[in-house]
């Protein structure tokens, strides 16, 4: 059997997942909506934090927060379940597909099998939907695919128990209840505030604008303290985490631009269109420091002045970035 | 950035299986998204992250070969897996898994373990004994 779910292609996974299932209850909110009002502007840099003996960056929140903060403010109710047997995991998913209900899941996607092999590492927080099942195949809706994929029984259950930092579990949600009227101001202006919160105000230096000047400053440094190799491959996953699969380019701020313009229509607040400029021009900085960055790490050479240039676009960014989260708060206020 | 300069930089990243959406501005200055195949900067780091893992494969390999280390150790690294991770997937500690990386270790495991590890890495048990491609 197969739902009839509209499968919509997006930048981000989680931003793709919570629109096409609202999407399906009868709630078109776009993308840019979806990332905007649930707040998912966000950066962390901790260099005690190491992947592959690499510090982590990250332009993104936590898992999982982005669906539950747009839900809560529609007012839905998810129902969650975890499992410890992936037989259960499967049969469990198997009723509630049967049912007619299109499942959301958390996979892992190193086992993936439509994954492009370059882009295949542990990284177990992707969102998918799976919308019905045909000829002992899953058909799915992987949001950062342009069409409906499938996976076997056997592919599926090895992606919902991938194991690592944020195991899934067989981690399976959906809902049954069709969102009631919805107060898209106040969504938006909550999803405004928080966002100007986590990156004004966290009172932590690896967060937010304090954590790009934070990392602005270790950057600087990285030659000396780090030698060529390390260094490179330091500044190379900073590029890594702001351009991956899912930010919609210069790590999620062409998305939040697009979201200050969709939210100033709602809003009819023409100050919030110039803020969206503001944060286009600052993408093409994070670009620019893209591009800087990938000189950098091509050349390998010992042209160590190039990291301090690398740095000062990110103070640029920094300041540029202060300014418009304190205007946009005094926008929405 | 405008809707025009979306880089379209091939370099086969995506194995042609999708095209990435960009958010950029359209000539009224309104937000679209475009489909990209790819973008230099990125394509640098992805090659970048990919090198270290090819050669970090090859410095196990080597000391599989010269007997330092089990075939185990090069099917982990190979599949960027730690101790931790590989012995998440089979119920061991990585204490435990350690040890197997050592060919001593290595050669005391039961088939049942193999099999498992076996399972944990995707593979058969004979490809996990050898170092092959």
């Amino acid at each position: 059997m197969k739902i009839d779910f509209e499968h919509n292609q997006s930048a981000h996974c989680e931003n793709g997942v919570t629109s096409n299932l609202l999407n399906y209850y009868g709630l078109k909110l776009s993308e840019p909506m979806v990332y905007g009002i649930g707040s998912g502007l966000f950066f962390a840099h901790m260099p005690f934090v190491k992947v592959n003996s690499i510090p982590v960056t990250s332009f993104r929140p936590f898992p999982g927060v982005i669906f539950r903060r747009v839900t809560r403010q529609m007012g839905i109710t998810i129902r969650r379940k975890k499992f410890r047997d992936p037989d259960k995991a499967m049969k469990a998913l198997n009723e509630v597909v049967d049912k007619g209900i299109p499942a959301g899941l958390l996979v892992g996607v190193y086992h993936l099998t439509y994954f492009p092999g370059p882009y295949r590492f542990h990284f177990n927080a992707h969102n998918i939907v799976i919308f019905g099942r045909e000829n002992g195949n899953y058909i799915v809706s992987d949001p950062i695919m342009e069409t409906p994929e499938e996976l076997s029984y056997d592919d599926l259950k090895r992606v919902r128990f991938a194991k690592g930092l944020f195991a899934p579990n067989g981690h399976m949600y959906y809902t049954l209840e069709k969102p009631g009227d919805i107060d898209l101001r106040t969504a938006i202006t909550n999803g405004i505030k928080k966002s100007c919160h986590d990156m004004l105000a966290i009172p932590v230096p690896m967060f937010g604008v304090k954590g790009i000047r934070y990392m602005a400053r270790k950057v600087k440094k990285y030659p000396e303290k780090l030698g060529p190799e390390k260094a490179s491959l330091y500044l190379g996953q900073i590029v890594r985490a702001q351009e991956e699969i899912g930010t919609g380019g210069a790590g999620f701020r062409f998305i939040y631009a697009a979201f200050l313009q969709e939210a100033r229509d709602v809003l009819k607040n023409d100050k919030l269109l110039a803020l969206s400029e503001n944060m286009t021009a600052v993408g093409d900085l994070w670009r620019e420091f893209a591009i800087t960055a990938a000189r950098i790490v091509k050349n390998r050479s010992n042209e160590t002045e190039t990291y301090p240039v690398a740095a000062d676009i990110l103070f640029e960014i920094a300041d540029k970035e202060e300014n418009i989260y304190r205007e946009l708060r005094k926008a929405v206020d | 950035m405008k809707k025009n300069e979306v880089p379209q930089d091939n370099a086969d990243m995506l194995e042609g299986k999708f095209r990435e959406p960009c958010y950029a501005v359209d000539e009224d200055g309104k937000y679209i998204t475009v489909p990209s195949v790819g973008w230099e900067a990125k394509n640098v780091v992805m090659q970048q992250a990919w090198d270290h893992i090819r050669k970090r494969v090859k410095e196990v390999k080597r000391k599989v070969d010269e007997g330092k280390l089990s075939p185990l150790a090069y099917h982990m690294e190979k599949q960027q897996m730690d101790p931790k991770l590989l012995g998440s997937y089979v119920g061991l500690k990585k204490k435990k898994v350690k040890k197997h990386l050592k060919p001593s270790g290595f050669d005391d495991l039961s088939p049942e373990m193999l099999a498992s590890y076996a399972r944990a890495l995707n593979i058969s048990v004979d490809e996990l004994k050898c170092t092959d491609e």
